[in-house]
């Protein structure tokens, strides 16, 4: 387990290397950099001191040692639009993003496990064939285009849900929620709902596919066998079985809903990091764009760490063919 | 005698066998499918619109000079002073819509299409030599393609578009780049299976040359796997470049792809004009569709556990 332990560890700091690197070469090699970090108004002296700050007139290996040694610092540069430090302004606004990539997640398992296990035990059924077909129509509307489609229908032509922001917010710890608010509720269903159907889709169909092997082993016909009930077979002896994948697959998931957040953040003007982003991008603010993706790398590659670990303590054969291999 | 009519039959065989190759069976299960057959015809119905776009559109859209600002904002079906009726009515600076659709998808499937064929060859040389020279080779170019893998497709694009700026040849590009490692990936699984097989080794004791075998005897074998995720890959390409557009990273609003006409009419959308941005929409979604319909199919039949 240790040795495993370690080699995973080390994947994982090569693969936040390997991103560092190549987000360092996107900002200070391609292009001057001195335009990228200095805002386009500075004076010379400014600049100047920029320059030896970064260390600009030294070769591009030391400027990335010194780029490294800032990020763990937690040094990101200072944003030109907010005047502040920039990986400050994007941990102020990852609670919010956090808080749609989870709800996001709970809906599209509380609603895709039934479902697909449904069309699962039922695959030529009417039901089952129509869970199918929603399925394929989940993955492809366009998260946006979907989003928009929300907006109209619940927002401005039945007027029941608010079409943007994020409502009346808690503090739970220090950290601002919505979920806690009859307001922050009713302006975190569309967006979530939003982002939970692509991943839905997927679940349904995970599901599905898991049930329909499963329900065919003999273990499940010894136990219908045996005489237990339905209900029970069901939910005791398929549904534990099919957990494992299914819960393997949303781990590592919730990485790309953090991503997707940025979609659904700009239709929806949900104020979390996705949308800073974009608003970064289009006004070149770039100190932000940077902070931002060094910030979801390392939660993506954490997530996967995690749920690697997780997994390989869960199934041995995992860890074991790592080692070997 | 004998011997020299059965040499004569001889050339008769490859053909046969050619016949029977993995993509003619391949083709000939997925048909046996109403719905794939159906996504495949709607799907060739929008290629075929989109590249006589200039022929059947009524208006050339970008060509100012037919635009009237006068028949601007007009609903679906109404007609304008000159007589012409707009069937999806016209955005506010008078453009049809219908045919500002049509010229949209000619752009989305474009785009979609090249940057397609060219992660495909790069993800078949790249599997293919990580198969057939295996070791180090393998496990760095392995070591690339789960790297970037474990990154959502969106966040790579939007980052390469970030630094590089807008324009369709930048959107291409970012595409090739997120596409290749997938098929790179199922190239290489499948030439793995295959490099085991005995017609390799008989390839290998007639000292053909390794480009030869790669290309000639180990990649025909390793196509039909390569269809079905060129087909789910399509239809991502075309959505992602939609988003990317619609986040105002992607095509410029000389060249509006159907993602960027959403975008557009995104505006007015709150305020009544709903056609400006749902019928392009429509017709994303629809292509879309139709491509996951034969995609869906395409998978079921290459999977070994649902055979009958």
């Amino acid at each position: 387990m240790l040795v495993y332990l370690i080699r995973r560890l080390g994947q994982s700091l090569l693969a936040v290397t390997a991103m560092a690197f190549l987000v360092f070469l996107g900002v200070y090699a391609i292009g001057n950099p001195v335009d990228i970090l200095v805002s386009p108004d500075a004076t010379q002296a400014e600049i100047q001191a920029t320059v030896q700050r970064l260390g600009l007139d030294k070769p591009l290996w030391d400027q990335f040692l010194v780029f490294v040694g800032n990020v763990f610092h937690g040094d990101l540069g200072t944003s030109f639009v907010y005047g502040r430090p920039a990986l400050d302004i994007v941990l102020e606004r990852l609670p919010a993003t956090m808080e749609l990539a989870l709800v996001a997640l709970f809906i599209s398992v509380a609603v895709g496990v039934p479902l697909g296990v449904y069309a699962g035990l039922k695959p030529d059924s009417i039901g089952g064939r129509s869970v199918m077909a929603g399925s394929i129509l989940g993955f492809s509307l366009p998260n946006f285009w979907q989003g928009m489609i929300l907006i109209l229908f619940f927002a401005v032509f039945l007027g029941w849900l608010p079409a943007g922001g994020r409502g009346e917010t808690v503090n739970v710890l220090g950290i601002p929620v919505s979920f806690l608010t009859l307001d922050g509720l009713k302006h975190l269903l569309l967006p979530a709902l939003n982002l939970a159907l692509f991943k839905m889709s997927l679940v349904i169909r995970l599901t599905r596919a898991n049930t329909r092997e499963v329900a065919l082993q003999d273990y499940v016909k010894f136990a219908r066998a045996k005489g237990i009930s339905h209900r029970r077979v069901v939910f005791v002896h398929i549904l534990k079985n099919i957990m494992i994948p299914v819960v393997t697959i949303l781990g590592l998931e919730l990485g790309s809903m953090v991503a997707f957040a940025i979609v659904t953040e700009t239709v929806f003007a949900w104020p979390g990091m996705g949308k800073l982003l974009i608003d970064s991008i289009n006004l070149l603010d770039r100190p932000v764009i940077v902070a931002y993706l060094m910030l979801t790398v390392f939660i993506i590659v954490g997530i996967n760490l995690v749920v690697d670990i997780l997994y390989s303590a869960l199934d041995p054969r995992v860890r074991l063919s790592e080692v070997k291999g | 005698m004998t011997i020299v009519a059965d040499s004569v039959e001889q050339p008769v065989h490859p053909k046969r066998v050619a016949q029977d190759s993995p993509v003619r069976r391949f083709a000939r299960a997925f048909i046996e499918d109403r719905l794939a057959v159906a996504g495949l015809a709607i799907f060739l119905l929008i290629a075929l619109l989109a590249i006589l776009a200039p022929w059947i559109t009524p208006q050339n859209p970008y060509d100012l000079a037919q635009l009237d600002i006068m028949d601007g904002g007009l609903a679906p079906g109404e007609a304008s002073f000159s007589g012409m009726t707009y069937w999806l009515g016209t955005d506010p600076q008078g453009r049809d819509m219908l045919s500002a659709i049509v010229y949209g998808l000619r752009i989305s499937l474009v785009v979609a299409t090249v940057s397609l064929l060219c992660a495909i060859a790069i993800g078949i040389v790249a599997g293919m030599t990580a198969a057939y020279f295996g070791g180090r080779i393998d496990s760095i170019i392995m070591r690339i393609v789960d790297l970037q893998l474990s990154f959502p497709a969106i966040l790579i694009a939007l980052i390469l578009l970030a630094l590089l700026g807008r324009g369709v040849d930048k959107v291409i590009l970012a595409l090739i780049i997120v596409q290749w490692a997938y098929y790179a990936r199922t190239v290489r699984a499948s030439a793995i299976v295959e490099i085991r097989k005995d017609y390799m080794d008989a390839a290998r004791c007639l000292a053909l040359s390794h480009r030869r075998i790669m290309f000639r005897h180990l990649l025909p074998n390793c196509v039909p796997p390569l269809i079905v995720v060129g087909t789910v890959q399509i239809a991502q390409a075309i959505a992602l470049e939609a988003t990317l557009s619609f986040l105002g990273v992607g095509v410029p609003i000389t060249e509006p792809s159907l993602g960027l006409l959403i975008a557009n009419g995104y505006d007015y959308l709150l305020s009544g004009r709903y056609w400006v941005s749902v019928f392009p929409g429509i017709a994303l979604v629809v292509t879309i569709v139709a491509i996951n319909l034969m995609g869906d199919r395409m998978r079921d039949v290459l999977n070994p556990r649902l055979q009958k």
